[in-house]
């Protein structure tokens, strides 16, 4: 396959909705939507006007004078960039007065720029050398003595990107992609004229700068200037498969740019509907764990985990991981085992794992890691709207008038979603953001919210029933949508219930620490401010109300009209890459594929059918209930596929003990994790490069992963899960993922019209996909709630039993930051450990000064549940009394300290309340240490010498 | 640090209270619903022995819920407090 790029056609689209005008081009006349630009009119033509400093993603700038055109009837040679097409208009973009001025552009331009082409990194792919080869340059007449901004010194400071100010045309593409794709403003064009240089921040290198290193202005950079340090090293590449990213829940989709199987860049994929042609740093540079050196490619075994990890055979280790749980379930009885899926797996290894649970294990004992983050959100909107799931797709931001951000911090978590928020901020849309944290989206570059509410941590449904208590006390609903859309007497009880005085912001005020004018400001501004679209994430869910905050988001949603339609809705940004799909594939012990009860006669029948078993009509454990039963002795044995429950879940110590009590712990990952230090089997897993499949994304969008090299460790994962089926008698025989799909198809209502050749054809596809919606469904509820009519459901402020005190007289709330994912098990293992090399402590001045703590002291973080050491970093982000930090590095062991406390509702753990003590401290904590030896301990690997 | 029987008459009690203002009856029938459509027989069965042992640290409505949960111990597919969608293979949309 020959490698292209993309076509660029110079600037963005006209806006949709407009007519069209009548141009002539070169003597072609076509039909182009008012507003387009001459030069995308001919690009779309297959014609290419000569251009420099447009691009496609950013709006028009008119700089580099290369672009130049005639207009019949207009004086003067228009830069096509900004000139619009006209009705009648004629155009022309080659004529003898239009070489001259292009060639002369050009020879300026080539005047000052190094003539090293054959050794430059962007040698055949850099649209200097193209234009300069487009418009006929042959000679530079001006010489190459005099003043030049050649020999500048390379900023080599980002660990993915060179910036060469030598090859830099000033162009400000860079520029613009920061300000209008990112959204983060960190380039400027520094001095005028000659001059003029691209500057990071206040002329710092690029590491140093407030540059998040997304990489949109190295791809949009048409020289060497920006360029990947892996493009310098490897050369160009030859092929393109476009695939998804496995981080986050935004699922971009890239370009992986390949030369032979190794992958020199991945670019984001113009044509991505999640994404639009943008990433962040981890989905674009933070890839190269595929080959870490800590990876394991070999499957290993050992009697117990204080004995050294043995390497064996794929044969070996299939055969006793099935006979282990032949034999515990024969000892134990049937429940006595269950399985973990993965949300970083594709769709069709989750499903297969579920499959093996149920159908293998012949028990319900299986969930994901959406116990620990989304759960509320499976259940709160099912209750309320029938759909588990969210409403919108991420186009419809930009629809917003209001945006109401609660629990939620994108620019950290879902950043490519982010900018796209961000620039529709920019445009008029008005921001709430409910958080007790000042989080960036509060306040920076030309975005401010208009109302910050930070509420105390573990008050979220009490203040949101005080923004549904003025909404309904000031005759602020939209009753028309109410009687037509939900149940009317449900509606009835709950105005009454929020109506009451107790109910009110002045009420609640001592409770939240926020201002009841801020509130009323806030609740006013959602009602009427227009499309109000509700964004939330886990500092919703994780909490002991998280399923009541749920539905009371979507109480307010339906109290306000802000459902069925674009701009609007409840957009629960999910975290991982597939924790959508894994919740759609069955993941939950109460739930088949598709979100259906497993009492559910006529749906297990379905699957009894296919299947050829009788399955288990009762719901199955729970992570934390799988860990309960170990301890007690009645759950022996558990199969983990890409999940990391001892690192992540809270009260590690209680993790340590229900896995410690098991039998048989199978972990199936890419490396030795925190809970393979207590497994007696790994699998060796396989990466998102190594396999074919589909992700879920927080649209519920369904894209698909391709596999651009052979898996290192020998199979995709889906694979390794029916070698284990196989050997447990269960005749599996997919020789493809497509397969897979076409079984959950013909099981799962909501996905019935999935299949990989609806998936080529279509590019994704959201569910629900049916005969009602072929080609998926963008925007839910259109007409009416996917239960029939929506359900406001009551929901009382109860608060969580998690207090502070005299001993614990602060709050610890948890997030994730920019650079890291989650546990950091990949991006720990990449070039972004030059940001955030540990987990810190953010603490307020006051509390800081109370203690007598200063910026970068090592402290001591306590809990009942237990205690360790971290530094800290004294900010105002948080308010006093809340600290916070993140989880990115297990030496921070940050669940040590998170407790038991869970929703009522899924046992989704509290972790965003934690009563704590903050004081000075001297080192690592008792705790740290051991676990660290144990850790080094567990991960040796018998090393057999070869006989002679 | 709650023992395991501690953790399941504290997670009944939560699940209680968080349906406590649908008034008594309704309250113990959503908190049965709930315990019959999540809680896996483990620990129905625990749950159930607890009430049979030692009742005095639930609540009247968790009291009452596994009274509920006793008499009326199989499960139905619709629920009064979590209702699911009808399905059927027909291609009916079950969205959730």
């Amino acid at each position: 396959m020959t490698f292209t790029r993309e076509i660029d056609h110079g600037t963005p689209p006209a806006i949709a909705g407009g007519k069209s005008v009548s141009v002539t081009i070169d003597g072609q006349t076509v039909s182009m939507p008012e507003g387009t630009s001459i030069m995308r009119a001919a690009s779309l033509l297959g014609g290419a006007i000569p251009k420099l400093c447009a691009t496609d993603n950013v709006e028009s700038f008119g700089s580099c004078r290369l672009c130049l055109v005639e207009v019949e009837g207009r004086n003067g040679y228009p830069a096509s960039c900004t000139t619009p097409v006209a009705e009648g208009m004629v155009v022309r973009t080659q004529t003898e007065r239009l070489k001259k001025l292009h060639r002369g552009v050009m020879e300026l331009y080539i005047s000052d720029h190094p003539l090293d082409c054959l050794t430059c990194a962007a040698n055949g792919d850099c649209e200097l050398q193209d234009q300069a080869g487009a418009v006929g340059l042959r000679d530079v007449r001006y010489g190459y003595d005099g003043a030049t901004n050649m020999g500048q010194a390379k900023d080599v400071s980002n660990p993915y990107f060179d910036f060469d100010p030598s090859k830099c045309i000033v162009c400000s593409r860079c520029v613009r992609a920061c300000e209008e794709v990112q959204g983060t403003f960190a380039l400027t064009i520094q001095g005028s004229g000659f001059g003029s240089k691209v500057a990071a921040s206040q002329n710092d290198d690029f590491l140093s700068s407030e540059c998040v290193s997304c990489g949109a202005c190295v791809q949009a950079c048409p020289t060497a200037s920006l360029i990947e340090k892996k493009v310098v090293e490897i050369g160009k590449p030859e092929r393109a498969v476009v695939t998804t990213c496995a981080y986050c829940g935004v699922g971009c989709t890239f370009r992986a740019e390949m030369r032979g199987e190794e992958v020199v860049r991945m670019v984001p994929w113009k044509e991505g509907k999640a994404n639009r042609g943008h990433s962040c740093v981890k989905g674009r540079f933070a890839w190269g764990y595929a080959q870490h050196q800590d990876r394991i490619l070999n499957p290993m075994i050992r009697v117990s985990v204080d004995q050294p990890w043995r390497e064996v055979s794929w044969e070996e280790a299939i055969a006793h991981t099935a006979a282990e749980f032949q034999r515990i379930q024969a000892s134990y009885g049937a429940r006595s085992v269950g399985g973990i899926t993965s949300s970083r797996c594709t769709n069709e290894e989750t499903f297969l794992v579920q499959k093996l649970i149920r159908q293998g294990f012949g028990n319900n004992n299986v969930d994901t890691c959406a116990r620990v983050c989304h759960s509320p959100t499976g259940y709160g909107l099912k209750t309320t709207f029938g759909t588990s799931a969210g409403t919108q797709d991420f186009d419809s931001v930009q629809f917003s008038d209001v945006i109401l951000v609660i629990g939620a911090n994108p620019t950290d978590g879902h950043p490519v979603f982010a900018s796209r928020m961000k620039k529709r901020l920019r445009e008029c849309a008005r921001l709430i953001v409910i958080d007790p944290r000042r989080t960036d989206l509060v306040k920076s570059a030309h975005i401010q919210a208009d109302h910050h509410l930070p509420l105390r941590p573990g008050t979220n449904v009490a203040m949101l029933t005080a923004i549904a208590h003025v909404i309904v006390t000031e005759g602020l609903c939209d009753e028309a949508f109410i009687r037509e859309r939900c149940d009317w007497d449900e509606y009835q009880d709950w105005a009454e219930f929020v109506s009451q005085r107790e109910r009110s912001p002045e009420a609640i005020e001592a409770l939240t620490g926020v201002a009841p004018e801020d509130v009323r400001a806030a609740a006013r501004l959602f009602a009427t401010g227009g499309n109000g679209a509700i964004y939330y994430g886990l500092g919703v869910t994780e909490h002991s109300q998280g399923s009541s905050t749920v539905m009371a988001i979507a109480n307010l949603a339906m109290a306000t009209g802000n459902i069925g339609r674009e701009g609007v809705g409840v957009n629960p940004l999910r975290g991982q890459n597939n924790v959508q799909g894994a919740c759609d594939m069955g993941s939950f012990p109460h739930e088949f594929s598709g979100y259906r009860h497993v009492s559910d006669a006529a749906t297990r029948q379905l699957f009894e059918r296919a299947w050829g078993v009788a399955l288990d009509s009762e719901p199955g454990l729970r992570i934390p209930n799988m860990l309960d039963a170990a301890t007690d002795g009645t759950f022996k044995a558990l199969f983990v596929q890409g999940e990391d429950i001892l690192q992540s879940d809270p009260n590690t110590h209680h993790v340590a003990a229900g896995l410690a009590a098991m039998e048989c712990v199978v972990v199936q990952d890419l490396f030795l994790n925190e809970t393979a230090n207590y497994a007696h089997v790994f699998l060796p897993g396989s990466t998102f490069l190594e396999k074919d499949g589909t992700f879920t994304n927080a649209e519920r969008r369904i894209q698909r992963v391709r596999k651009v090299m052979e898996p290192l460790n020998g199979y995709g994962d889906w694979e390794i899960v029916q070698l284990v089926a196989n050997a447990m008698g269960l005749d599996w025989n997919y020789a493809h993922p497509s397969q897979i799909m076409d079984e959950i198809s013909a099981l799962t209502p909501t996905f019935a019209g999935v299949n990989y050749e609806a998936l080529e054809a279509q590019g994704s596809l959201q569910w629900p996909v049916d005969a009602s919606a072929p080609e998926g469904t963008p925007t839910m509820h259109l007409d009416g709630f996917a239960r029939g009519r929506g359900k406001f459901v009551v929901t009382d402020y109860v608060p969580t039993d998690e207090k502070t005190g005299p001993r614990f007289p602060l709050l610890l709330t948890t997030g994730r930051i920019l650079s890291h994912y989650n546990v950091g098990a990949q991006t720990r293992r990449t070039g972004n450990v030059a940001w955030h090399p540990e987990d810190l402590l953010e603490v307020h001045p006051s509390d800081a000064e109370n203690r007598g703590i200063k910026d970068g002291d090592w402290v001591l973080l306590r809990s009942r549940a237990g205690e360790t050491t971290l530094r800290a970093k004294v900010t105002e982000r948080v308010a006093p009394g809340v600290v916070y930090t993140t989880f990115h590095h297990p030496t921070t062991q940050a669940n040590v300290i998170t407790t038991d406390f869970s929703d009522w509702a899924t046992n989704c753990p509290e972790y965003k309340v934690t009563a704590v003590q903050v004081g000075l401290s001297n080192g690592p904590s008792d705790w740290q240490e051991h676990y660290e030896a144990q850790a080094k301990q567990s991960r040796r690997i018998e090393t057999v010498v070869a006989a002679e | 640090m709650m023992s395991n029987q501690e953790q399941l008459v504290y997670m009944v009690n939560q699940i209680a209270r968080n349906f406590a203002t649908m008034g008594q009856d309704e309250a113990a029938a959503a908190t049965a619903d709930h315990l019959v459509s999540f809680w896996d027989p483990r620990m129905k069965t625990q749950i159930l022995a607890q009430y049979a042992s030692d009742r005095s640290g639930l609540s009247p409505i968790a009291a009452d819920a596994i009274a509920h949960l006793r008499d009326h111990l199989i499960p139905s597919g619709q629920t009064p407090a979590t209702v699911f969608n009808a399905v059927n293979e027909a291609g009916h949309s079950d969205a959730g």
